[in-house]
């Protein structure tokens, strides 16, 4: 395959495609070799890596495979793309942020008493539902 | 207004038959078709979907009622071939567009079919997967972790399901309805957004639902 020179633009070039597969390969090569071959990480520090790798990884396959640029279509496909972005950091932050309050302010439930009415052992003790 | 700023001599539009709409060729040469922005305004409400549903696992994720958790049932190994697939399949699209860019139908076809044996075998794996979940008292009515867990892959799968039925009917059109013509091109053009995608909502998957849960 020597086709890499006179492409009409928007599906780039034979080029980028290959550059793109080489750096999605390293990326999902990596977060699957620190789970596979564990080299006893902190836990926090794995995470962090995975999640940072797999954004990296989203943004290659943005600028390698979809094309996303800030000139397509006079700007209109970014503006959509960062609008939806927006609308997904508020609805996971906003989901987690939410249901982390619940969690902790709501009584404390263990498997035994999962789904049934607790019954208070002292009143005095509630550090629950204050507001 | 009108589109015809030429002397009126007769029918001008449509030589090339019913399907073409007439006010495409001349006056507007030039002028994009809206799909594109369109399709790709789709696919981040898709996206905003899909980001619910990652929400709901991330919520969800750790309501294991007793049952099963990741570790016992997610394999990285299993994880990272199928993931392999995905890519690939995104790769031999890209050659497939690129045979398109030159005109050249039949490389395109040859290269959408390996696209499409690679859609299946993900696909083969993943119900593989569920199949064996369900088989061992792991479904989406053990717990809320599972629910969720289904809920997501699931929605995904359907996704490249429909993808690869896509795919095939647009075979058929180029094979035997016009070729790399004006629609068929555009239609090309969409799915190859789409598959594209697909690929990147499987990061978030694997990265998110399976990785990080095995750590």
């Amino acid at each position: 395959m020597s086709d890499h020179s006179h492409s009409s633009g928007s599906h780039g070039t034979f080029g980028s495609l290959m550059t793109g597969f080489g750096l999605a390969g390293v990326l999902t090569l990596i977060p699957f070799g620190l789970v596979m071959f564990d080299p006893g990480w902190s836990r926090n520090l794995m995470i962090g890596l995975i999640m940072g790798l797999g954004g990296l990884q989203v943004l290659v396959h943005l600028v390698y495979f979809l094309h996303l640029n800030s000139s397509s279509e006079e700007g209109w496909t970014l503006s959509a793309t960062i609008f939806a972005i927006v609308i997904l950091v508020i609805v996971l932050a906003g989901s987690l942020w939410v249901m982390h309050n619940m969690n902790v302010n709501m009584m404390p439930m263990t498997d035994g008493n999962m789904g049934g009415v607790p019954d208070l052992p002292a009143a005095g003790s509630g550090h629950g539902g204050h507001e | 207004m009108t589109m015809i700023d030429t002397p009126i001599t007769g029918p001008i539009k449509g030589p090339e038959g019913p399907e073409h709409h007439p006010d495409h060729h001349e006056h507007h040469a030039h002028h994009a078709s809206p799909t594109p922005i369109g399709f790709w305004i789709y696919l981040m409400s898709d996206c905003i979907i899909f980001g619910t549903l990652f929400a709901t696992y991330a919520v969800l994720g750790n309501g294991f009622a007793g049952g099963p958790g990741p570790k016992d049932l997610f394999e990285p190994g299993f994880v990272f071939i199928e993931t392999a697939f995905l890519l690939f399949s995104s790769i031999t699209f890209g050659m497939g567009m690129l045979r398109a860019d030159k005109g050249d139908v039949s490389g395109l076809l040859r290269w959408l079919g390996i696209t499409a044996v690679f859609g299946l075998l993900f696909i083969g794996m993943e119900l593989y997967e569920f199949r064996h979940l369900i088989h061992i008292g792991a479904g989406p009515d053990r717990s809320a972790f599972l629910s969720s867990f289904f809920l997501l892959v699931g929605t995904h799968g359907l996704h490249v399901t429909f993808g690869l039925v896509w795919m095939a009917t647009l075979a058929a059109q180029l094979k035997w309805k016009g070729g790399l013509n004006e629609a068929n091109s555009r239609r090309l053009g969409t799915l190859s957004m789409f598959w594209h995608f697909l690929d990147l909502i499987w990061i978030g998957v694997f990265s998110f639902v399976y990785l990080v849960r095995l750590i």
